[in-house]
């Protein structure tokens, strides 16, 4: 699945970041790449950007974005 | 020694700066660069100056900021660089830390809030962490000033022992560490030309720096070499040239942090946060929260808190001018010279002065905001509403800086990753009312809404907001089709801000200020007092003559503004020397009205009435920011011709806008 479909609150390992340019390389560098570990924690109050936690900070991330970065879910420990 | 402080975006980088070199900073530009560095000297260590980069998170140019870093370190050649890293946060900021090493340069790593780190259990082992990384490594907490003297006696060492970093190499054996390998070769004699290290510019290479790219020179056969040697990686290590570098820079930080630091478990800051966030990015408190704020901030400034003291000094200004009067008077000073300095000097720069305090508190809270990190998150909240008018959150914090001054949030647009949105941004900047203009609003609202003050200032700051959010929906239809930039944002943890970096924020913006009052206004209120003083064959007249040059220049230029319904030549004076500062425009009204700091509803009155004082508020609120605005925003577009074209159609919206608000009101009223 993409991480933009990815419910609130839910957690998923990273297996590919699509897209392409300057947004991916920026995407990469900030640390979202394959087998990260990365939490949706919220969605901002008008629907739009993420709130994404990941590798011990929080950043921000727009939906459109973020359906081209593929997940897998992790099962609740 | 010039040492550059480098880190992320959040890490307290400002902080230590600050504490590193106290209030002796000043900005400075360097040749080739467009930025401008914040340098400082190190307090007690004379011959250290530091300059503070802009926070970037890789080296590899995203927006401006980035290239900037790069091409400081490569051509200006630091003697040393300090890279600051949050260590609660320390995957992320090592990355940079990497790239950084990569560069070959005497370096530092000032791990920074040890003391977040270490009250919730967690630890760095710094013996182990500096042999691994091949750098010393100094704890500190700079918000506390702990360890910063350790750091600049390390920093002092590694500069003078021109000791580079112990090792550049950071993959592991595999299909990237062949790749890397074989292009630091081909590239090596290119780099030592242009003077870098082979493996950063075998890895700027990989990663397709273009700037590198050209500059290296490369022949065809050299590329060809290169694309072999970068296909060969990505078949057999199954990731593409970035996410391969990526991939290989975080596996290492990741081996490095398992060995040498124990995390801190769900921090208190960070727990913190997510309570706090609860209710500022709540679904449906979010939005009223932010207003309430912003409301509270207002209203602190032009109601109560900035207001009081403002009126404070304006009575100790008032005092002393008449202190002054009187003795000149007694004195028997030539009736020239002493208007020169009572109702010139005294007028002018005294009313100027009066407006300080609010400014201050103003830049009071807007840099508590900015220290917490709750700019931020109204970024976050924002973002969606910005890219309706085809922009991105981003945009939202110099905006908000432009409710400040213009010339500071221009200059914050280079955070913005796109050229569109930047220049976009830049130029609905100043449909954000700046603080200057606030003499403006003071004066008119006490003058004809004595009781609703605060209200009526309001609608205008709204008001500017809406005719922005109109200018920003035809921009984006015409001039700037393209997209927003995509909207990757940090949201840090909510800390309390630190009094020293808010109170030397507010303190240079005070200096700032006064600075202006005694040179450009200072110089404005002369020429003026001067041209108002007499006639054409230099004869004096009376100062609210009709025979004065200055009467002549406006009576020439009033006509324009009739329609607007304030046709009369001493408003039409004001509102050129407008241009030089907003704050002249009362000054002059003063200096005209022969009335210096008492320009009340008396004196207004004789010029306004209701309507058209209403449109003269829209007009200055829309009309040309001031020369430093026009010569920042000259700067950042980089063409004098562009900068012309957005002057005269910000004064044709102003126009416009003010002689339709004039005619509506005038229905009404």
């Amino acid at each position: 699945m993409t991480l933009d479909k990815l419910p609130i609150g839910e957690t998923a390992v990273i297996l590919a970041v699509g897209g392409e340019g300057d947004l991916r390389c920026h995407l990469l560098d900030m640390g979202l790449i394959p087998r990260t570990e990365v939490t949706v924690r919220k969605v901002a109050p008008l629907g739009d950007p993420l709130e994404l936690y990941l590798r011990g900070y929080t950043m921000t991330l727009r939906k459109e974005d973020a359906a081209r970065i593929e997940v897998r879910p992790v099962e609740e420990k | 020694m010039l040492i550059a402080l480098v880190g992320n975006q959040n890490c307290g980088k400002t902080t230590l700066f600050n504490q590193l070199t106290g209030s002796n900073q000043h900005v400075g530009n360097f040749p080739g660069v467009t930025i401008e560095h914040k340098i400082g000297q190190v307090i007690g260590w004379r011959d250290y100056e530091l300059v503070d980069l802009p926070g970037i998170y890789s080296i590899r140019p995203y927006s401006g900021e980035e290239k900037v870093t790069r091409d400081f370190i490569i051509n200006h050649k630091p003697d040393a660089i300090i890279n600051i890293v949050d260590a609660t946060n320390i995957e992320r900021n090592l990355y940079l830390t990497l790239q950084l090493i990569e560069m070959g340069k005497p370096m530092v790593l000032a791990l920074n809030m040890m003391d977040e780190l270490l009250g919730n259990h967690g630890s760095v082992d710094i013996n182990k962490l500096s042999e691994r990384l091949g750098i010393p490594v100094v704890p500190i907490a700079a918000a506390k000033n702990d360890g910063v003297e350790e750091l600049m006696r390390v920093v002092a060492e590694t500069a003078e022992s021109t000791n580079k970093p112990r090792r550049i190499d950071f993959c592991s054996a595999g299909p990237v560490h062949r790749c890397i390998h074989t292009v630091s070769h081909v590239v090596e004699d290119h780099a030592d030309r242009v003077g870098v290290p082979s493996r950063f510019a075998a890895t700027r290479v990989i990663e397709e720096d273009a700037d590198i790219i050209a500059s290296l020179k490369l022949s065809e056969n050299e590329l060809e070499l290169i694309g072999h040697a970068v296909l060969e990686m990505e078949t057999e290590g199954g990731l593409d040239r970035n996410a391969a570098l990526a991939e290989m820079r975080y596996r290492f930080i990741e081996a490095v942090c398992s060995e040498c630091v124990v995390k801190a478990h769900e921090s208190r800051e960070m727990l913190r946060s997510v309570r706090i966030d609860k209710v500022l990015t709540n679904k449906y408190l979010a939005i009223p929260t932010f207003i309430a704020i912003m409301g509270f901030i207002f209203w602190m400034t032009f109601s109560v808190l900035g207001k009081w003291l403002s009126d404070l000094l304006a009575l100790g200004i008032g005092k002393l001018t008449d202190i002054v009067d009187v003795s000149l008077t007694a004195y028997g000073l030539n009736p020239v010279v002493h208007s020169l300095v009572i109702d010139g000097v005294f007028a002018g720069v005294g009313s100027m002065l009066s407006f300080l305090p609010m400014i201050v508190v103003l830049f009071f809270f807007l840099a508590i905001l900015e220290d917490t990190g709750y700019m931020a998150r109204v970024a976050f909240v924002m973002d969606k509403l910005l890219r309706r008018i085809g922009l991105s959150g981003r945009s939202f914090v110099p905006m908000l800086i432009g409710f400040g001054c213009s010339v500071p949030a221009i200059m914050a647009t280079r955070t913005l990753s796109s050229e569109r949105d930047r220049k976009m941004t830049m130029l609905l900047i100043p449909f954000m009312s700046c603080s200057a203009k606030i003499s403006i609003y003071a004066v008119f609202t006490a003058a004809f809404f004595p009781n609703h003050g605060g209200l009526v200032m309001t609608c205008l700051y709204v008001f500017g907001i809406l005719v922005g959010i109109l200018a920003a929906k035809i921009l984006s239809k015409t001039v700037f089709t393209g997209k927003p930039v995509p909207f990757v944002m940090e949201l840090p943890n909510y800390r309390m801000p630190s009094l020293k970096t808010v109170l030397l924020l507010m303190w240079e913006k005070a200096w700032d200020f006064i600075r202006r009052a005694f040179t450009v206004i200072f110089a404005a209120t002369i020429v003026i007092w001067f041209l108002q003083t007499f006639d054409v064959r230099l004869n004096v007249v009376g100062q609210d003559s009709t025979d004065s040059l200055l009467a002549i220049i406006g009576t020439w230029l009033a006509p324009i503004f009739a329609p607007l319904g304030f046709g009369d030549w001493r408003v039409a004076t004001a509102l050129v020397t407008g241009l030089m500062a907003k704050e002249a425009v009362i000054s002059t009204l003063g200096v005209l009205m022969n009335v210096g700091a008492n320009l009340g509803s008396a004196a207004l009155g004789t010029l306004f009435t209701l309507p058209s004082a209403i449109s003269f508020l829209v007009f200055c609120l829309l009309y040309t920011p001031c020369v430093a605005a026009l010569a920042a925003l000259r700067r950042e577009l980089g063409s004098g011709v562009k900068t012309v074209i957005v002057m005269l159609s910000q004064c044709c919206v102003a126009w416009l806008v003010a002689f339709i608000v004039h005619s509506i009101v005038g229905v009404i009223v």
